[in-house]
């Protein structure tokens, strides 16, 4: 819907106050990265100082804890590609008992609240007994990232015509062939997108990895701890400013992404 | 090339294992979802159902030890008068989280549907997925530092010489407390501000959908703007509306984390299952307690369906 | 000699649902053959069992007297022009000409020149660098058939691939596959739903209804002598009577008697007109004949009767055809 009449100035303000509503608390999380205050969350800030850089590069404890981020993320969107692939492809190609079940099954793991899913993973690693490490972080962290990935797959298959799978069977491509010169080639952009969004989804959790993660500490766990029993509030004002810049700078890539996509793919709205 | 009309097999065991299962479609399929079943559908949804069957157990009160023998005395327990203010609590806060929600995003929502072009349609877009994909615990710390004390929003308050007005919200009984960030109030604002967006997005999704000339047909046939909106507009972005408070409101049932940094330090159902099961050791009361959430999503879904939201997701 | 094609015996069930059920067909080499019947009928599923995207149940195919059970899509050589074309949106239309050479692992020069010899056949030449969408449906259907021919396939399989364009442009079509298949000498087959197509263009016609052969021969043999009531209604809606209604053959059998081939004729047998429409070269006209209904195509030229009023009609008995009993 569109219309070349100008809004209603309530309307507008109104828009408007909501924009600001939602976006001024994340540029606050900007200007408390620089704040020469210590001990409060004083406003204004007393002073800036580029000081509290320096000091959270120097801090061990958050280079771990983003290491680990980064790891258990790398690690699970790769297992949930794979896993969100193969079942997008099944449910969008081939006709099987239990197909919608599946797509369900998948969706279960995000629409459920996360500490339903947490408590449920944390009691089949102790009936399992598997013992806490990097590895049920992962686990947990896949679970809920394959929906990601099989959501943005599974509408590309839908969209990518199956004859194109005959057609390159039919001029001598044999599986693999296929997959590499055909499939992937149209579903790329659509994996990206997933994959990153997938990246953001298990850097940015917390509820289920309080639950999965043993001692070790995520991020996220790091800046809970924080937000609990605050220690140095310089350092987690920083950590806070780049957390933003990491997971927000996928999100505009894979939008992008998706978006041009849409546009090869022929379905211009 | 060649005169053969059947190419010989090519060499290689990839080669060969592929073809085999190209021949075999339906093991092809059954490969494919094998992980997921395996996976997704018995180890997460067993861990899920014994999770659920121990709210059927209960705890010895003494030896603290659990009872492996049916009952319905875990259930009872939910409604002793301290936890069923636990659930109550939530219910209302999710409910109150919902309604806000909904009244702020159509605003925004159908600015940036109907009038938003070029510059501003971008802005309304990074608007709302910068929040909504900025990470959850730095959106609740930044809100932290909105809310101190001696942080912006009282220094707002005073530079407007408004701080009266304020604590006059601070002095009302049950929503008010020493400070916004120990409030009811505070952990209200904060809910909301975290949720808002997964509302915007489905109502604005509806809104698109709904043409242009509708509205203009409405006002030809003498609709005041106030009855267009209520007699066109607000049916169509219904479904969107509905569709948003599915997330709005479940989110809020499930949350532990915000209510535990702002608030008042009373207990929601999240965190009331997060000590049952961890500092308590009362597996059966924190399954009684998973179980409230889900069915009171199933009948919120059920109703949802019937007014046709998933449509617009 | 041997057959290019051979079916026998092959069903291909989908569940409960027999899509081809007990096909036995040979199919000449060099000839070009097409497969008419209705939607749902089977046609399509015998191309893909050729093709290889289907498996047979039961029976056998040969190709070229090589067993082809089993065998799949990319061992055969064996081309298929699409139905919708599936040309391959992320290549240019060199690339996807010259993709049936790349996975056998010819080299990219050569590939290319063969790509654009196969272009310059189907009169594309230069249109290598477009991309497959920035096409208009003729172009692309050409493509397609370039990327199959670059392969010189044993067999060229085309899936209605007339059915998309517009009338002008599939009469030329039509005649420039019968062009290409004449010189190339290369063993065509053509699934269509369209009988005049069908009639025109091919050797041979197979018909097919629920999944089984209704008829195999010559597009005249099919017309003139149809083997069964569908054959006989489904090309060219023939009249289908009881044969001793036209005087012709022994009870219970019946007859096909073209529209065509019904005339006005003064010291015929007299019939109730009950609608009359012009369709430009020919009038069609329904009658009512002792209570059969009849469809005639007549010539304008002639003093017409209106809707209502009764004419006299005739037909030369050689004109038409007694089936078998009980086809």
């Amino acid at each position: 819907m569109h219309s070349d009449t100008k809004a209603p100035l309530a309307l507008k303000l109104s828009a408007i106050g909501g924009l600001v509503f939602l976006l001024a608390p994340i540029a606050l999380i900007f200007l408390y990265a620089f704040t020469t205050e210590e001990k409060s969350y004083q406003f204004p800030p007393p002073g800036l100082t580029l000081k509290w850089l320096g000091v959270t590069l120097g801090r061990g404890d958050v280079w771990q804890a983003l290491g680990l981020s980064l790891k258990v993320a790398a690690i699970s969107t790769s297992i949930a590609l794979v896993l969100g692939t193969l079942t997008a492809a099944a449910v969008a190609r081939s006709r099987f008992f239990g197909r919608e079940a599946i797509s369900l099954l998948v969706i279960l793991p995000i629409a459920l609240p996360g500490i339903i899913t947490g408590i449920s993973l944390r009691s089949a690693f102790a009936l399992l007994d598997i013992p806490f490490s990097t590895w049920t972080i992962v686990l947990g962290h896949a679970t809920f990232c394959i929906v990601v990935v099989y959501n943005n797959a599974v509408a590309r298959f839908r969209r990518t015509s199956g004859s194109l799978i005959d057609a390159a069977m039919d001029l001598g491509a044999d599986g693999v062939q296929t997959f590499r010169l055909v499939i992937l080639p149209n579903i790329g952009t659509a994996l990206l997108a997933g994959g990153m969004l997938a990246f953001a989804l298990s850097f940015d959790e917390v509820i289920v990895t309080t639950f999965t993660a043993g001692n070790q500490s995520t991020l996220p766990i790091w800046m809970l701890e924080e937000l609990v029993r605050p220690r140095q509030r310089p350092v987690t004002n920083v950590v806070a400013m780049a957390v933003v810049l990491v997971t927000v700078l996928p999100i505009l890539a894979a939008y992008y992404l998706t978006k041009d996509g849409e546009n090869t793919a022929g379905s211009e709205k | 090339m060649t005169d053969h009309a059947i190419f010989p097999p090519r060499a290689g065991l990839v080669a060969r294992g592929v073809d085999w299962v190209i021949r075999h479609p339906r093991m092809f399929t059954f490969l494919m979802i094998l992980p997921i079943v395996l996976w997704l559908g018995i180890v997460y949804i067993g861990a899920l159902i014994a999770l659920l069957m121990q709210s059927f157990f209960s705890i010895d009160e003494f030896s603290g030890v659990v009872k492996h023998e049916f009952t319905l005395s875990t259930y009872a327990e939910l409604l002793r008068p301290s936890n069923f203010d636990i659930i109550a609590r939530t219910v209302v806060m999710a409910g109150s989280v919902t309604l806000a929600s909904a009244v702020l995003a159509f605003p925004i929502a159908y600015f940036a549907a109907r009038y938003a072009r070029g510059k501003w349609k971008a802005l309304f877009y990074i608007g709302v997925m910068l929040p909504l994909w900025s990470s959850y615990l730095v959106k609740v710390y930044a809100w932290k530092l909105v809310l101190a004390k001696e942080g912006i929003l009282n220094w707002v308050f005073a530079k407007l010489h408004l701080t009266w007005a304020l604590d006059g919200i601070l002095s009302l009984p049950v929503i008010g407390g020493n400070s916004l960030s120990v409030s009811y109030l505070g952990t209200f604002i904060v809910f909301v501000y975290i949720w808002l967006p997964y509302m915007i997005i489905p109502v604005q999704a509806s809104l698109e959908r709904v043409p242009g000339p509708l509205l203009e047909a409405a006002s030809d046939l003498g609709a005041t703007p106030r009855q267009s909106f209520r007699m066109v507009l607000f049916p169509l972005a219904l479904p969107g509306i509905v569709a948003g408070s599915i997330f709005t409101f479940s989110l809020t049932l499930g949350d532990y984390i915000i209510p535990q940094i702002i608030g008042s330090g009373r207990l929601f159902i999240g965190q009331a299952v997060y000590t049952q099961q961890g500092t308590a050791g009362n597996i059966p009361l924190a399954a009684a307690f998973t179980v409230v959430p889900i069915v009171l999503m199933g009948f919120y879904l059920w109703g949802a369906r019937k007014m046709g939201a998933f449509d617009a997701l | 000699m041997t057959q290019a094609v051979s079916f026998r015996g092959v069903c291909r069930h989908f569940g409960i649902v027999r899509a081809v059920d007990g096909v036995d067909l040979d199919i000449a080499d060099g000839e070009f053959f097409a497969m008419l019947g209705p939607s749902g009928s089977g046609k399509t599923t015998c191309l893909r069992l050729i093709a290889g995207f289907e498996q047979p149940t039961a029976g056998h195919i040969e190709i070229y007297g090589e067993r082809a059970e089993g065998v799949p899509p990319y061992r055969r050589n064996v081309n298929t022009v699409f139905q919708n074309y599936a040309l391959f949106p992320h290549m240019d239309v060199r690339d996807n000409v010259a993709f049936g050479l790349r996975v056998k692992g010819v080299g990219r020069a050569e590939r290319n020149r063969a790509a654009e010899e196969a272009l310059e056949l189907v009169e594309l030449a230069g249109y290598g660098d477009r991309r497959a969408g920035a096409l208009s449906g003729g172009q692309r259907q050409r493509v397609a058939l370039a990327r199959a021919l670059v392969n010189k396939p044993r067999v060229l399989l085309l899936d209605e691939p007339l059915g998309a364009l517009d009338l002008k442009l599939r009469e030329q079509m039509q005649e420039e596959l019968r062009r290409l298949q004449r010189a190339l000498g290369m063993t065509f087959v053509f699934v269509t739903h369209d009988q005049e197509e069908a009639l025109s263009m091919a050797d041979r016609v197979a018909v097919f209804a629920h999944g089984t052969i209704q008829q195999v021969g010559t597009p005249e043999e099919i017309y003139r002598r149809p083997a069964s009531r569908f054959v006989a209604d489904f090309v060219g809606s023939s009249n289908v009577l009881p044969a001793e209604f036209v005087g012709a053959g022994p009870a219970g059998c019946w007859a096909s008697l073209r529209p065509e081939d019904i005339r006005l004729d003064p010291a015929g047998r007299e019939a109730r007109v009950t609608a009359r429409a012009y369709h430009g070269r020919v009038v069609k006209l329904g009658l009512e004949l002792d209570g059969q209904t009849l469809t005639a195509l007549v010539s304008p030229a002639e003093t017409l009767p209106e809707p209502g009023q009764t004419a006299r009609i005739g037909w030369d008995a050689a004109k038409v055809h007694v089936m078998e009993p009980g086809a």
